[in-house]
């Protein structure tokens, strides 16, 4: 009897140490996978930070512009010419440039943005007529590239953009203290421009706003409708069996296929505004609704069926038994599979594209109807611009979109939280 | 109180009576099929429920055969009987739980006083407010104490201010033995107090609605020697106002609290009596084993 124990034990002793060896591989294989992945994140977002950081400063010059009377003529602010006050205080600058070449060249130092902030401050103070004033106007992108160090003076004049003259007036300009790099506010107040110095985010946020705003109105009540019905209510036989099979292949159906339908439904038949984040909303609802639909069921599932029992036990009827008990505990559940449904919404770009949401559009939008377009596609058409400057605008952006996924899941997590830690 | 003791030994009179008796009921009930006859007394004076031929079937599977008992007011009737023997599907009939089961269906007839509950007309709603439910797990509701308690009455509309509410709630957590544990505590979550408390909460909420009739699903079968003896003198002071019907797998819980006692075996109903016979003197064969652990 001992004897066999004895080896019983023998034979486990044995075993033991390939038994803790597979452990300790399999932690190894899961270790090195988690390092991995998080190398290559830190890769991504390095390379995105370091790129994109610059982009929220803005390099600035300092003009003294003469605001005169003739020019300026108070009865018809709108229609002045602001741009040849610029100019003019441009050349004051520089003296001994001589030449129609050469003093275009000079003015072009300087954004074309400088004359709209001009007309804005005159108009708004109208009393600065007749007078000198200082005025930090931002400078072309050109500059902006070349004084934070993107253009390097090294390169041969003809293959930078930046040539000899200008870089010597540049120095010139920097020598007297009359350039400076402040923050960027224009990248978070301005819509989308041609000029990357005159470019912002805030048209494709907005957009975003509400494109989301519609998404997250529609598709998060429908989304819990369905699944409640279909969980607790449907009858289980072929039909409801067919529309679970088509929910789930919903979900993994390619996105722009979204995006076809949408164009078809929404532009073509029921005829809404192009371009509108209404639209946009309505296709990203589509898109998002079988996550939704799919996660809110999992957790209806989830909720024990002794809570169901408990309720109807009791004689609550089943929609009482629905709102009262089951509802609340599935919320967290609910709530994680929306958020993870949002933030792939806000990601979307390619069903937007179908539906014309990546024109062109310079406006901030201000409502459902306006044209808009939203961050990623904003990305999408920076990372497509040939100017520099777009170069960091593009990874300032998507640090901005990266920071307002995180401030989602984050509030998905808070939210999960606080529901689940009533009890 | 009293006249609430008296009908029980009334009826416990009538069963004696009954059972002397019995040959001459027994021939009464004599059915053709022998091996599915109930040996016994199934039947009371005055009953409170009445399950005539009741059949139970899971899709195809026939889980309860012909069950024909009387339930008898004020009485607390145990159901015992090997693991899967359908004593829990024919409690659930009692309170048309099993509706929630999409494949059950239920044949024969169930009164509950003379109301036919398997009535199309009949609301199952009122019906289990009628017929309240204890479960086999504490399942108390992941809301305070009071909410627990209030729920029942709150959704049938029992009470019109708060000042009722709160009676109601303290009545019931007194009848059930808890408002000296939990009476400072009221808003704390029900899920935090301990097995047998959140059983006599399960308990406080079924008797809330002020039912007939409270349907036992082994409720002490999670809890400890102590909680359980707490559950089971509660369930002796519960019986003086209402009916109860206990499923349990211990017998000497069915002893200790029943008056009658129903032994079922693989769908069957085989044998009911006053309990202190069907412990002392067992008339059918797998009754005997059964009790006296030859199987089970």
């Amino acid at each position: 009897m001992s004897a066999t124990q004895q080896s019983t034990m023998d034979r486990v002793h044995k075993g033991l140490a390939a038994r803790y060896r597979k452990e300790k591989r399999f932690r190894l294989f899961g270790l090195s996978a988690i390092i991995m992945s998080l190398a290559f994140l830190v890769l991504l977002l390095g390379s995105i930070g370091a790129k994109g950081y610059t982009a929220f400063l803005q390099t600035e010059i300092l003009l003294d512009i003469h605001l005169d009377a003739e020019t300026l003529d108070v009865e018809n602010l709108a229609t002045a010419n602001y741009g040849s006050l610029v100019k003019r205080a441009m050349l004051d600058n520089f003296p001994q440039v001589k030449g129609r070449r050469d003093k275009r060249e000079l003015s072009k130092l300087v954004s074309t943005g400088a004359s709209f902030q001009l007309q804005k401050l005159v108009m708004s103070q109208p009393e600065l007529i007749g007078t000198v004033l200082s005025l930090w106007v931002p400078a072309d992108d050109e500059v902006d590239m070349f004084v934070k160090g993107h253009i390097s003076r090294e390169l041969p004049e003809s293959s930078r953009r930046i040539n000899d003259k200008e870089i010597e007036w540049i120095d010139q300009l920097q020598a007297a203290g009359r350039i400076k790099k402040s923050f960027n506010a224009t990248f978070f107040e301005a819509g989308d421009s041609r000029e990357p110095e005159l470019a912002g985010i805030r048209g494709a946020t907005m957009g975003s706003f509400y494109t989301l705003l519609v998404t997250l109105l529609l598709s998060f009540p429908i989304g819990v409708a369905a699944a409640v019905y279909l969980e607790e209510f449907a009858p289980q036989n072929r039909l409801t069996d067919l529309i679970e099979v088509n929910i789930n292949n919903l979900a993994a159906i390619p996105s722009i296929v979204f995006g076809l339908l949408g164009l078809a439904v929404f532009l073509n038949f029921m005829s809404l505004a192009r371009s509108s984040s209404l639209v946009g909303g309505l296709v990203l609802t589509l898109m998002t609704l079988p996550t939704i639909i799919i996660a809110a069921r999992a957790s209806l599932k989830s909720v024990p069926p002794s809570i169901r029992e408990a309720a109807l036990g009791v004689g609550a009827s089943k929609m009482q038994t629905i709102s009262h008990h089951i509802l609340p505990l599935a919320l967290p559940g609910m709530l994680t599979g929306a958020i993870i449904g949002m933030a792939r919404a806000l990601g979307e770009t390619a069903p937007l594209l179908m539906i014309g949401m990546v024109a062109f559009i310079v406006d901030v939008p201000s409502g459902f109807s306006d044209p808009a377009t939203v961050l990623p596609v904003q990305i999408y058409l920076w990372a497509d611009s040939p100017e520099r400057a777009f170069v960091e605008r593009t990874s300032a952006a998507i640090m901005v979109l990266l920071f307002l996924l995180l401030t989602m899941n984050a509030t998905a997590v808070i939210l999960r939280n606080k529901f689940e830690r009533r009890w | 109180m009293a006249t609430a003791m008296d009908t029980v030994l009334d009826m416990r009179d009538a069963i004696a009576e009954k059972e002397e008796g019995e040959a001459a009921a027994a021939k009464v009930r004599k059915v053709d099929r022998d091996q599915r006859q109930t040996v016994g007394v199934p039947f009371v004076d005055e009953p409170r429920m009445t399950c005539r031929e009741v059949n139970v079937y899971y899709g195809e599977k026939h889980a309860i055969h012909d069950v024909s008992i009387d339930v008898g007011k004020n009485e607390v009737l145990a159901m015992i009987g090997p693991s899967g023997c359908g004593k829990s599907t024919f409690l659930r009939c009692l309170n048309r739980m099993n509706d929630t089961v999409a494949t059950c269906r239920v044949t024969g007839q169930i009164l509950l006083d003379s109301l036919d509950i398997y009535d199309k007309k009949v609301d199952v709603v009122p019906l289990r407010a009628q017929v309240g439910m204890v479960f086999q797990k504490p399942n108390p509701f992941p809301k305070s104490i009071f909410e627990n308690v209030a729920y029942g009455p709150k959704i049938h509309g029992l009470v019109s201010n708060k000042t009722e509410l709160t009676d109601i709630v303290e009545d019931s957590l007194k009848k059930a033995g808890l408002w000296d544990e939990v009476s400072d505590r009221l808003e704390q979550p029900g899920t935090g107090l301990s097995g047998g408390q959140q059983q006599r909460l399960c308990i406080a909420r079924a008797i809330a609605v002020r039912p007939e009739v409270i349907l036992m699903d082994e409720p002490c079968s999670a809890l400890d020697p102590i909680a359980t003896a707490t559950v089971e003198d509660l369930i002796t002071e519960l019986k003086t106002q209402y009916t109860i019907v206990i499923v349990t797998h211990n017998m000497q819980q069915a002893a200790r609290v029943s008056q009658r006692t129903a032994y079922f075996h693989l769908g069957d109903l085989v044998e009911v009596g006053p309990t202190d016979r069907i412990f002392t003197n067992p008339r059918h064969q797998l009754t005997e084993d059964y009790i006296t652990g030859r199987f089970g």
